[in-house]
């Protein structure tokens, strides 16, 4: 199968408008006869499910929380990027179309970022006519700030709470629809399986978690809203019910996955404090426009560090290394994420690393309470700060914060083409569940801008061209293939719970997080890529003859709902390593030991690997094959991303 | 339904018939209060039995003490279906409950004001109801005959027992007003940060003045008449 | 640190439950709360004994999904959600209490987690901005004084949760219906629907069978956001006014 991403063809700036105009429409009266299903209720689902009942069609919305409202977009802090200009700074669609591209390091498709940038200056009209409250001049004008090292204030933001703010306003625009009648809710509703009748999407199979009851849903099209599979790694800053059940199993079904192997890795997150572990907390970016990031120089010190015998404080500047601001004088701490992340890897695997575990770096503001004063820095980040001092126990006023990278975000995700469908027809993927719009690196402030682009301003226009040629009769609930895809979910729940081994679900999670961190992490090469291959195929194996779920089915089974996810991490761990295997260059997250500048820096292979890797799912156990999506730059050069 | 019973039976709109009978009550009580200041007044009576005679025949104050008994019974009743509504709300309750930092007469509002309502039928018994039908002595005063209460709650006030009782419902009451007084403004919604703080603290001064001065008539004619 | 655990156990919404006691051992000053619970139901999956069910979801505070009543506070001693409360905030050897959330308009579905669909019902009454998407005005005009914004947006933080409810001595949910109400009658987005708002979902709120509000402040005092109560002020003017005056008879 050829992949045809569907991009219109002509000038950049007028595709999605003459897209729009050459998508089919549905006439109004029949889009009631229209079912459609959105699987999860983030940003991107709950826009979605919204946007489309408000035109009219029958939506049904499912999550596996108790309430819409709690999907994990709500754990969003920094804030949206919009083209609004509105800071008279020289920013425009095209300015915001060009970094976000330039951020992803090249590895996205130009027409679909051209038209997040277009679109994301609706989303904020849209939030704010919702009663969203944005930070605000005192003019009674929008703020913005510049966010994650880019030269133009256009990032809106509501505190340190935004993605919070724009979920509520999604989340009350689906309460209306539910209100209505338009929208039919399913919380605490896992979906296990998509149903395929002749090649296309026809409805879903859930498992009702309070009763366990399999049920099955019908309808003309499937939205996958379900977010990223940060938690493949075990530890991320992902909420502990994250998954990739969903785009898992439609990828079994026949949607191609891509890129799996582009994860973004936060630098500033609080250290792993020991075994106990379950999540990492992130703390925002914006601390290293004060903090500083240093180790110390030697291994001893770090070592009396670690063991208590010294304080930091106790730690002279000549004994401290700033190896940022060593390594990149011009940007400094500063500088981009995954270079953040990647060197502090780098000095603690020197042996460098401050805390008990070796796993964290200094982030320390002395010399900016110096120059500012407490107070100044205290009105700055004073929530920041509270939250290390609840988490850690200590005072970051007096010593100096311990940070570490971590899983944050996942770039790749389920292939779609320019109408965000995937390679199965009537099968759709929005937000971060799908590969789209962030290439190989993701910026500050972009993902909640793509998740209600795609749910409020695109879905709606494409999925119409799809209906509109499938017609409106009904789909018929009674065909075969929906028993067969709930006795398939059945039979795969009585399996786990059969196996009645001795190890628990978390020990396999555990384990799986630890090869993944290690071998498929923030630096990579073929022979640990390779060694993690096998590692992970054997704890395949071991889970399914020792992994021990108890209770039934027909009840709230936690450990059930745990062990069905962790399968289909245990499975797409080995695709991530396999794609980052194929993809032996370095570009944005993804650092391959084996090409590297020689200061030792990223270099990307733009003559190899310009193209999306989107993975096609053959047979269990069986090797994926690989398709090729090429990426045409016609508006952009391609350039090395340097920050010394 | 019309929208005034489906108002006023809401919980808010129950909470604001709670609020306007209380705050009727506080207003009362500043009249009763100050009117009974009189009992101070070293003149064997007179003032305080015209003044008591006056409480019970003018028509315009007929008409407030019948708004004042409509808002006792209004108070009550109205407490008891939210207290329902209330404990139904919470059918299954903790098995440890340790309070919260919240005041004792704000979680105990119901308990406070049933000690104050027996209090009140106790109170009524005993001199309420003498003087509007029991067999009241009557005393000439100017040419007019009065009942002559003063000499009733003299008598009443000589048991050493009712006076403590009185002083213990006072103090109950006082719990009730401390929040009650503040809490009234707070339902109807008036709260404001600039007048909020002055109402709390104009409250918690009512709370202890009013019952205080109330207190003090059974304490003083006690012991300045035995 | 060595604790002893007492938790309410109960198979399904029908079963009675009760209280179990469990003890365990090595928990780590470090662990937060939930940790310490993930710990104990490691442990207990190893003796073949179903976990303790509990709700969680993104650990950081944010999301509203963790629900425990620890030791007679909702969250726990200190004002923040379960997630983000740490074992050091109790010492070796202590007893810790540990039940769901109680309100019948919560039902208990198993052992420690709760149902809270009434709220979402509460905001589905009229918790929202009448707008479709796309045909808005340009986010700039609609200047909003920034005390105003700053204001509407203390309100909009609730989370959620329910510790308002769990808290309050009637279980009453005024805390949670009045910052949404707040939220939205301070904003000029807002005005259009402020009256019909306020009425729907007052009556939602009372329909869903919660109680009213003795103004003890308990709610303000356990909220992990502190929404503040002049939101239970604000929404009851906002109810009165809206019962004189709007067309809605």
């Amino acid at each position: 199968m050829i992949l045809d991403s569907k991009s219109p063809i002509g000038p950049l700036a007028e595709k999605w408008t003459k897209h729009k105009f050459n998508s089919k429409l549905v006439n109004p009266a029949n889009k009631r006869k229209y079912e459609v299903i959105v699987v999860g209720t983030g940003l991107a689902g709950a826009s979605a499910a919204a946007s489309l009942a408000e035109l009219g069609y029958k939506v049904k919305a499912f999550c596996f929380q108790d309430s819409p409202r709690r999907a994990h977009s709500i754990a969003a802090q920094g804030g949206i990027n919009a083209a609004k200009n509105y800071q008279n700074d020289g920013d425009s669609v095209f300015r915001l179309f060009y970094d976000t591209i330039k951020g992803g390091d090249y590895r996205s498709r130009e027409s679909n970022v051209y038209r997040l940038a277009e679109v994301s200056v609706n989303i904020i009209d849209q939030c704010v006519a919702q009663g969203v409250p944005f930070a605000r001049e005192y003019g009674g004008l929008l703020a913005n700030r510049s966010f994650g090292g880019a030269q133009v204030s256009r990032t809106f933001y509501a505190r340190g709470q935004t993605g919070q703010q724009l979920l509520l306003g999604a989340y009350s625009a689906l309460s209306r629809q539910v209100a209505n009648g338009k929208v039919k809710l399913y919380p605490r509703t896992e979906m296990m399986d998509v149903v395929t009748i002749d090649g296309h999407a026809r409805g879903i199979v859930t498992r009702n978690l309070i009763t366990g009851a399999i049920e099955t849903h019908a309808a003309h099209a499937v939205l996958l809203c379900t977010g990223g599979y940060g938690n493949v790694f075990f530890l991320s800053t992902n909420a502990m019910g994250s998954n990739v059940t969903a785009a898992w199993r439609a990828h079994k079904k026949g949607a191609y996955f891509a890129n799996p192997c582009y994860t973004q890795i936060h630098p500033t997150c609080i250290p792993v404090s020991g075994d106990h572990q379950s999540k990492l907390t992130l703390m925002s970016e914006s601390l290293r426009n004060d903090g500083r990031v240093w180790v110390p120089k030697t291994v001893e010190l770090a070592q009396k560090l670690r063991k208590g015998e010294i304080k930091p404080r106790d730690i002279k500047d000549e004994d401290r290394d700033y190896y940022l601001e060593r390594k990149y004088p011009s940007f400094g701490n500063l500088v981009p994420r995954d270079v953040a992340s990647r060197n502090a890897k780098d000095v603690c695997d020197e042996g460098r690393g401050v805390n008990e575990t070796g796993q964290a770096v200094f982030l320390d503001f002395r010399d900016a309470i110096n120059r500012d004063s407490e107070e100044a820095i205290r009105a700055r980040y004073g929530n920041l700060f509270d939250m290390y001092q609840q988490i850690t126990g200590e005072n970051p006023y007096q010593t100096p914060m311990k940070i570490y990278p971590a899983v944050h975000y996942t770039m790749g995700g389920l292939w779609v083409d320019y109408n965000l469908s995937t390679t199965v027809p009537g099968l759709y993927s929005l937000g971060e569940a799908n590969f789209s719009d962030h290439g190989a690196n993701r910026l500050g402030a972009s993902a909640l801008m793509q998740g209600l682009a795609d749910g409020y301003f695109v879905i709606p226009y494409t999925i119409g061209d799809y209906l509109a040629q499938i017609g409106p009769s009904p789909v018929d609930a009674n065909h075969p293939e929906f028993a067969k895809a709930e006795k398939g979910v059945k039979d795969a729940i009585q399996q786990l719970l059969s196996i009645k081994g001795s190890k628990t679900v978390d020990y396999f999670h555990k384990k799986l997080g630890h090869i993944m961190w290690e071998y498929c992490g923030m630096a990579r090469n073929a022979e640990g890529l390779t060694k993690a291959k096998g590692m992970i195929q054997e704890l395949r194996a071991e889970f399914w003859k020792d992994v021990k779920v108890l209770g039934a089915n027909e009840e709230l089974n936690q450990t059930l709902e745990k062990a069905s996810r962790v399968a289909d991490f245990l499975e797409l761990g080995e695709l991530m390593v396999d794609d980052a295997l194929n993809r032996s260059e370095s570009c944005g997250g993804h650092f391959r030991l084996e090409s590297q500048t020689p200061e030792g820096e990223a270099l990307r292979d733009d003559e190899n690997f310009a193209y999306v890797a989107a993975w096609e799912f053959m047979a269990e156990n069986a090797p994926e094959t690989l398709h090729k999506e090429p990426l045409v730059f016609e508006n952009v050069k391609l350039t090395q991303r340097s920050y010394k | 339904m019309s929208w005034v019973t489906k108002t006023l039976s809401s919980t808010i709109g129950r909470k604001l018939i709670m609020s306007l009978t209380g705050l009727f009550l506080i207003l009362f009580l500043i009249g009763h209060v100050s009117g009974n200041m009189l009992l101070f007044k070293d003149d064997g009576g007179e003032a305080f039995n015209i003044y008591a005679h006056f409480m019970t025949t003018n028509p315009a104050v007929k008409i407030l003490s019948y708004l004042t008994y409509i808002s006792i019974i209004g108070h009550v009743i109205w407490s008891i279906w939210l207290t329902k509504t209330n404990k139904a709300a919470r059918p299954i309750g903790y098995g440890q409950s340790t309070p919260p930092s919240t005041s004792v007469a704000s979680r105990n509002m119901g308990i406070l004001g049933t000690i104050v309502l027996i209090f009140l039928v106790v109170h009524m018994k005993t001199f309420w109801y003498e003087m509007h039908w029991g067999g009241i002595p009557f005393v000439n005063y100017a040419g007019g005959e009065f009942k002559d209460l003063y000499t009733v709650v003299l008598f009443a006030f000589q048991n050493e027992f009712m006076v403590i009782g009185y002083v213990i419902a006072m103090a109950f009451l006082a719990f009730h007003l401390s929040h009650g007084f503040s809490s009234a403004f707070q339902t109807l919604g008036l709260n404001h940060r600039k007048y909020s703080p002055a109402i709390h603290t104009i409250g918690i001064l009512f709370s202890i003045l009013v019952p205080v001065l109330f207190a003090s008539m059974p304490v003083y004619i006690y012991f300045t008449q035995s | 640190m060595k604790l002893t655990l007492k938790i309410w156990r109960q198979k399904n919404a029908s079963d009675k439950g009760g209280f179990v006691t469990y003890p365990i051992d090595g928990i780590s000053t470090d662990m937060s709360f939930l940790e310490m619970m993930d710990v104990l139901n490691e442990e207990l999956s190893a003796k073949d004994e179903d976990p303790v069910h509990f709700d969680h979801d993104c650990r950081e505070g944010i999301c509203g999904m963790c629900s425990l009543y620890i030791n007679g506070h909702p969250h726990g001693p200190k004002q923040t959600t379960t997630c983000q409360l740490h074992m050091r905030s109790f010492s070796d050897g202590d007893t810790i209490t540990i039940e769901p959330w109680r309100a019948a308009a919560f039902p208990v579905v198993k052992d420690l987690v709760v149902d809270r669909a009434s709220f979402d019902r509460i905001i589905q009454a009229g918790g929202y901005v009448s707008v479709n998407t796309g045909g808005v005005p340009d986010a700039n005009e609609i200047p909003i004084p920034k005390r105003i914004a700053d204001e509407a947006f203390d309100s909009a933080t609730c989370i959620g949760c329910g510790a308002c409810v769990a808290a309050c001595k009637n279980a009453s949910a005024m805390l949670f219906t009045s910052a949404k109400i707040s939220q939205l009658a301070m904003l000029p987005q807002g005005q259009v629907e402020r009256m019909t708002r306020a009425e729907k979902m007052v009556a939602q709120m009372d329909a869903e069978g919660f109680g009213a509000c003795t103004n003890t402040g308990a709610c303000e005092a356990e909220c992990p956001k502190g929404i503040s109560l002049t939101n239970i002020a604000r929404m009851n003017r906002e109810y009165f006014s809206a019962s004189v005056k709007s067309e809605n008879v």
